[in-house]
């Protein structure tokens, strides 16, 4: 292995190719930042360019940059917005966007690049580890598994979203499901709950979602109730971490980063499930007082969905250098990239071509790296965002939520559905629905009833559901999950009105 | 009844003609040898409709009641906010949406940044006609010449496409 490693380092350290890094990371973190344009759209649009240079080590490692750039990018937004450009830091705007709120976006940014440094070394160094092996265990898992893996994660997100009123919770996962269900499903091809609508034929677009469940709801409020002027608002303070603040936030970048890393491995999952699960979990390890604070601008709450989507996204790169299978749309088109290349992944690349795998690695050390050096100094310009005036913020957020839908489809229709769903997310935010579930359900919808669809079709039946025990197993937790907090809520209260618990 | 229950009752509405189009109407344009198959297009909606009346049956029922507390906004006092705004900025947007592919994106844009301005209360001209303008040309120039994502600049019949 330290063989392989020098090979990498001797790859990675040309000048040609750490400016390649560093380059890759500016594009990447620029356009990033702008909703709408994920990881995997600027790789896309990355690959010609990368295609022609050639050299497959040289094109891996700026795609590499681009990648961590834009993870980076897309939690900015998240964060200073409330406008979560890509699925994967839709966890991070639900204690990101509230810090920014009190002032402390500096803060916010550093926990950030912070945590997503961690996050994607420690996930270069498992990998460095386990990539041989996991391959073997990313195979065990079904889509019968997978199905129960998602039901977790929802049930998860549904109990902890809405302490107090489950109910509400549900409904709007139940509801995000339903919104999946809109267009074609992937295993029949048969327009559903179109209305014979022909936009409505591909489904809702997610971008165009997500814009109208935070950022729409988020800017009109900020129209309908103006901030007092000399408030925290667009205050820049508190830029740097305190002591006891890293005590608190390091062992969550110890666990998610190999929790993260896990979930990123088995394909599909990715760094979606791994945000959402790390959060729901880091809630409930921490103790009554942080609990109270998540949601509202807890450092944990950051630092678990950061951490855990970068060492995601390194996981996910164990499937596709050791098996040839891409786990997630983004290394989907690194597989294209890779192939383009003449190089095929697969058990042979650590065999036949260990330059390019070590280089792969290499530059995931340096991209993390060179990411955390370039934006450490960036934080508090990129920050300033916020103290722009409101006369010209506002019209600007809403602005980059219709280009941010636009640009995905190309669809005038689109920007319609917009307005209409942030209208009804408003009325829903009024209410006291929590927002977050409903989006979630959307992200998880359609690979759930993929995945559901074909365990019928192997079991013919939903026996599937009994006959795998990690099925069952994980489908027990779910249920648990759901149960659990009305149950203890419902005890809690019947103390309080001084009825015993009998044993 | 409060807010959330008449938004519960709504929903109901729409997750009954969901449920009713799963149960009833959907299945009936399958093809034959699709109606072997253990699971159809219908199924995931079906078990999807269920789930949701249930969950809707316990906000409307009021079996769990939740505290009542001090929200950001008070919808009772709408129209003490600055309704109006919102409500003008709601509609720009909606004339954006259908102005963009006719009148082109370069004029659309900076006439949504203009007015978007405007409505907020903003009123120094020349600064707000400067911001639309530059940020506009930026956007522009960034999606059309880096990215390569087509828009038409200008009026359509300016343009040949």
């Amino acid at each position: 292995m330290l063989e392989g490693l020098l090979i990498g380092l001797q790859t990675a350290m040309s000048f040609q190719n750490l400016a390649m890094v560093i380059a890759g990371c500016l594009i990447g973190t620029f356009i990033g930042m702008l909703p709408g344009l994920g990881p995997m759209s600027i790789i896309a649009i990355m690959i010609p360019i990368a295609i022609s240079m050639g050299d497959p080590s040289a094109a891996l490692i700026l795609l590499a940059g681009v990648y961590y750039g834009a993870i980076f990018g897309g939690s900015t937004s998240s964060i200073l917005l409330n406008a979560p450009g890509v699925a994967g830091t839709v966890a991070s705007s639900f204690d990101g966007y509230p810090m920014a709120q009190q002032g402390k976006a500096g803060k916010a940014l550093t926990i950030a690049a912070v945590c997503s440094f961690a996050g994607g070394t420690i996930g270069a160094i498992l990998l460095m580890i386990f990539a041989p092996m996991l391959s073997s265990v990313a195979l065990l898992f079904h889509s019968a598994e997978y199905f129960a893996l998602m039901v977790v994660g929802l049930s998860a997100i549904a109990a902890f979203a809405g302490t107090g009123q489950v109910a509400k919770a549900m409904i709007m996962t139940v509801l995000g499901l339903i919104m999946a269900t809109v267009g074609e499903g992937a295993l029949f091809n048969l327009p559903r709950f179109t209305g014979g609508i022909m936009d409505l034929q591909s489904g809702f677009g997610f971008i165009t979602l997500a814009m109208a469940m935070f950022a729409l709801p988020e800017a009109l409020f900020l129209v309908l109730k103006p901030k007092k002027a000399g408030s925290a608002e667009g205050e820049i303070k508190d830029l740097r971490i305190t002591k006891s603040e890293a005590r608190a936030i390091i062992p969550v970048i110890g666990r998610q980063s190999i929790q993260g890393f896990f979930i990123g491995v088995l394909p599909g999952a990715g760094a979606t499930i791994a945000s959402f699960l790390g959060y729901a979990v880091e809630r409930n390890l921490a103790t009554k007082e942080e609990q109270a604070e998540f949601g509202k601008g807890s450092i944990k709450g950051l630092a678990a969905p950061e951490t855990a989507n970068n060492a995601a996204c390194t996981g996910s790169f164990v499937p596709l250098l050791t098996l040839g299978i891409p786990g997630s749309g983004t290394t989907a088109i690194l597989l294209g990239a890779l192939i383009a290349l003449n190089v095929s992944p697969g058990p042979r690349l650590m065999v036949d071509e260990p330059q390019i795998f070590w280089a792969v690695i290499m530059s995931m050390f340096i991209g993390n790296l060179v990411l955390l050096i370039l934006n450490l100094p960036l934080i508090p310009y990129i920050a300033k965002v916020l103290s722009i005036p409101r006369t010209f913020l506002i019209p600007f957020i809403l602005f980059f939520t219709l280009m941010g839908a636009y640009i995905g489809q190309n669809n005038a229709t689109e920007l319609l559905i917009l307005v209409g769903f942030g209208v009804c997310a408003t009325a829903l935010k009024f209410a006291d629905y929590p927002l977050a579930p409903l989006l979630i359900g959307f992200i998880l919808g359609g690979m759930m009833e993929n995945n559901f669809s074909r365990s019928m079709q192997l079991y013919d039946g939903i026996s599937f559901i009994w006959e795998r025990p990690m099925t069952l197993g994980l489908l027990i937790i779910a249920a648990l999950l759901i149960v659990l907090p009305s149950y203890r809520a419902r005890r809690a209260k019947l103390r309080a009105a001084g009825v015993s618990d009998g044993d | 009844m409060a807010l959330d229950r008449w938004i519960a009752l709504i929903l109901l509405g729409i997750c009954l003609m969901y449920g009713y189009t799963a149960w009833f109407t959907m299945d009936a344009g399958l093809a034959p040898f699709m109606k072997r198959n253990p699971i159809w297009p219908s199924t995931f909606p079906k078990a999807l409709s269920v789930l949701a009346i249930i969950a809707l049956l316990i906000i409307l029922s009021g079996i769990e009641k939740s505290e009542p507390k001090e929200a950001e906004i008070d919808y009772r006092r709408l129209h003490e906010y600055k309704l109006g705004q919102a409500i003008l900025l709601l509609v720009l947007m909606v004339a954006y949406a259908l102005l963009l592919r006719p009148a082109g994106f370069i004029f659309s844009t900076t006439s949504f940044l203009f007015l978007g301005s405007l409505i907020l209360g903003e009123r120094k001209w020349i600064l707000m006609a400067a911001v639309a303008i530059i940020a506009t040309m930026i956007v522009w120039y960034l999606v059309q010449e880096v990215l390569g994502i087509y828009m038409r600049p200008l009026l359509g019949f300016l343009t040949s496409n």
